[in-house]
């Protein structure tokens, strides 16, 4: 290990580590970021370790452990490189197959590839992934390709090289200039200007200042930055680096949610290894600038990633917000000036000093510039994790690189911006993402969760969900978001239970206005989106929730009842056998039927039918 | 409670209080659950009130001031596990084990928390017992889950 002391030594580390490189070794890119792990994909390492021993490929075969490719439904994941074969659902058993084609006879294990559901036609490359294909990957780039736990793999690939250029030819305004330039908005949900807060603090007066790092991914159904924090954590220390030197920072926090475990260790090891190669600490490439940093650990709160709740978690205490202004940027952590960026947001910045601020802007829209990660969930084909040009439209996301709906359904709508954001309606499919189309459709960009929903979502009970789910995170510090968020939970609570009654949407409407006007925060004050959205783009549903009692996507349990059509079942008895309530009775090859009196709606009969016999009614 | 193993803990961070969290976090790691007798030991040795110390246990949902079970069953509620089915998923869960969110089964052997997301969206819905991941969970499949558990003595 040799430490850099001085900016040039960077490209000659760089340079030597290519060199050592064995240029015709095969490289086994293996994920095993938390949805690959989550499907065993260390146990596939550990069988390749002992299957590469015992046939003494150690020279020619290397297992590289890499962060996120992004098709995590398909874990675990493998790469073959250089031919770049793509195996999708590898297991431990499969190895020994896999290294009997390395031998120079070409072959591909054919049951391992993917194949699309419903051309059916066979991918073997992983360039020719549909959920690839249409991608333009410029954060996540590197995540997947390189060994987090290796920093000589980020350099390698350019990691740092902007760090480089920054402490050779750059004076802080100018960093902040070409931030500017380039149109960087926040990527953690507000949406802000990123080089504007990085001035207002670099002109606040002041000798200490500090940087915060924002890995509190809350919302739910979000996972982009759990991915990059995993996946290439360097990008992040290093966009922080560059952050410290623009504004004068000599401190920094990464706080990042207790739940990622993984994003903690990827970042810890980061850090101490880019202090031991001078990237990081004191003396940075011997330029004479210090900066350091330390991980923060959450514990389980969402209000926690809005930033003034954040920086009083960092101080130690119970994190809860208090009011703006004065801003993070003047007056932060311990009163000092602040920046707080989200971790997408920094892993931007060395690209945009790279590249130059011009080559950055050329790509997005007029208002929303870059590429924005997002994870696409829910009912949707293909699941995982994409980046695309900003003002992509949602049919192209959705149909072209998830690949439509699952089981033949139909779209009904897609959340995005998590507890803050909206649903968008079929009708808006063809609208462009960014910041102010989402914001004008009712949602937001948030923080890039993207979860599809079919006939089978309610959209009543999606509001009730996200207003439940920030009832219980509300920190009860202001009245409007504690006592607004309980009434609504209770209005919500009746109409899916059947006892709605008119005239509630518009008390529901009238406590939104009220809420977002006089909550104390974020939280509080974008409470009220998921259920102005879901009653403006899908009145009828409430409308069929109030006065008809009925809940047609089957899930209110008070508003549907399970029904057998007789002709569609052939009595194979799997929904009786399955049935925990004993209520589905039936001779065998006879069509059955369920009780409806004792029948608790647990769904597991409507998931386990084969046959599609077992109706919503 | 391991004084020694918690003198350490404040070692490591130095007594200082902006590191209250990271040091309840350590000391609950100890044995899954922060005790009232190491709290007061902590209040002490910091010289930080117990009335501060509990406001930060009973904000942040991380932490237990009741002895959790052998297991610990997180049931993921983000948004695609709630529409996958997380909400029938945790009424089997406390239909089979006979205990609500955030309650822990007579024989101590299994907790059950809800989590609001694990960042595995795309295994949804997801059911974790301790760091197993349990991917595309329904209702149907929760009773051969805890056998595997129960099962392994």
């Amino acid at each position: 290990m040799t430490r850099i002391t001085e900016i040039s030594g960077l490209e000659i580390l760089r340079e030597e580590i290519l060199n050592k490189r064995s240029k015709d070794r095969t490289i086994l890119r293996t994920c095993i970021s938390t949805g690959c792990k989550a499907q065993k994909s260390l146990k596939v390492v550990e069988a390749l370790k002992t299957a590469i021993m015992e046939r003494g490929l150690q020279e020619t075969v290397e297992i590289k452990k890499t962060g996120c490719h992004g098709f995590c439904e398909m874990g675990p994941i493998m790469v073959v490189e250089p031919q770049n074969i793509f195996y999708r659902k590898v297991k431990p058993e499969d190895v020994g197959e896999i290294l009997s084609t390395l031998n120079g006879s070409g072959g591909v294990v054919e049951r391992l590839l993917w194949k699309d559901p419903v051309t059916k036609e066979i991918v073997t490359h992983e360039r020719e992934l549909p959920l690839y294909v249409k991608q333009d990957k410029n954060v996540t780039y590197r995540s997947g390709k390189i060994d987090p736990a290796d920093i000589e793999d980020s350099i390698a690939a350019g990691g740092y090289r902007a760090l480089g250029m920054v402490l050779n030819s750059m004076k802080p305004a100018e960093v902040i200039h070409a931030v500017i330039a380039s149109g960087l908005r926040g990527r953690g949900g507000g949406g802000f200007n990123t080089g504007v807060k990085w001035k207002i603090c670099s002109d606040a007066p002041g000798d200490m200042k500090y940087i915060v790092a924002n890995g509190d991914e809350g919302d739910p159904g979000a996972f982009m930055d759990r991915s990059l924090m995993e996946g290439d954590p360097h990008s992040i220390v290093e966009g922080m680096v560059i952050g410290a030197y623009a504004v004068g920072a000599s401190q920094g926090f990464i706080y990042v949610r207790e739940e990622y475990p993984i994003a903690i260790e990827h970042l810890s090891l980061a850090i101490r290894k880019a202090e031991e190669y001078g990237l990081l600490g004191n003396d940075i490439m011997g330029s004479g600038f210090d900066f350091s940093v330390q991980i923060n650990r959450g514990a389980g709160a969402f209000v926690c990633g809005e930033e003034t709740s954040l920086m009083i978690s960092i101080e130690g205490k119970s994190g809860m917000p208090r009011s703006r202004p004065p801003y993070p940027a003047i007056e932060g952590l311990w009163g000092k000036p602040t920046i707080i960026n989200n971790v997408e947001t920094l892993a931007n910045v060395p690209l945009i000093i790279s590249k130059g601020a011009d080559e950055y802007a050329a790509v997005g829209t007029d208002g929303s510039k870059g590429t924005k990660v997002f994870s696409l969930v829910g009912k949707v084909r293909n699941t995982g994790l994409i980046e695309v040009e900003m003002g992509t439209t949602l049919r192209e996301i959705i149909f072209g690189i998830g690949g439509g709906i699952r089981k033949g359904r139909s779209f009904k709508a897609v959340q995005t911006g998590g507890p803050s954001g909206g649903c968008i309606p079929i009708t808006k499919i063809d609208m462009p993402v960014d910041y102010d189309s989402l914001r004008e459709a009712g949602a937001i960009m948030g923080s890039g969760g993207m979860i599809v929903m079919d006939e089978t979502s309610c959209m009543v009970d999606v509001a009730r969900y996200f207003i439940d789910f920030l009832m219980y995170e509300s920190c009860g510090k202001c009245v409007p978001c504690r006592e607004g968020l309980k009434q609504m939970h209770q209005i919500l609570e009746d109409i899916c239970e059947g006892k709605g009654e008119e005239g509630d949407m518009e008390t529901l409407s009238g406590l939104a206005r009220f809420m977002s006007t006089a909550s104390l925060c974020g939280l509080g004050s974008t409470a009220p989106n998921p259920v102005l959205s879901t009653i403006r783009h899908f009145r009828h549903e409430y409308e069929s929730h109030i006065y008809d009692r009925k809940c047609r996507a089957g899930v209110c349990k008070n508003l549907f009842e399970y029904r057998i059509d007789p002709e569609l079942c052939n009595g194979c008895g799997l929904c009786r056998l399955k049935c925990p309530e004993k209520t589905v009775k039936g001779e065998k090859k006879q069509p059955h039927s369920i009780n409806n009196s004792k029948c608790i709606k647990c769904g597991i009969c409507f998931n386990s039918c084969k046959f599609g016999a077992i109706k919503i009614t | 409670m391991d004084v020694e193993a918690i003198d350490q803990i404040l070692e490591i961070h130095e007594y200082r209080h902006s590191n209250m969290i990271a040091i309840l976090q350590d000391a609950q790691a100890l044995d899954n659950y922060l005790p009232e007798e190491a709290l007061r030991y902590i209040s002490e040795k910091m010289e930080i009130s117990l009335t501060r110390i509990f406001d930060i246990v009973t904000f942040y949902k991380a932490f237990s001031l009741v002895p959790r079970g052998k297991y610990t069953i997180r049931v993921c509620c983000g948004t695609a596990c709630h529409l996958g089915g997380a909400p029938q998923n945790l009424d089997q869960l406390n239909r089979l084990l006979q205990i609500q969110d955030g309650e822990t089964t007579d024989d101590r052997k299994f907790s059950l928390e809800t989590v609001n997301c694990l960042g595995a969206c795309a295994l949804a819905p997801v059911v974790a017992v301790d760091e197993d991941y349990h991917e595309a969970v329904n209702a149907g499949k929760i009773e051969k889950m805890l056998s595997a558990y129960q099962e392994e003595e």
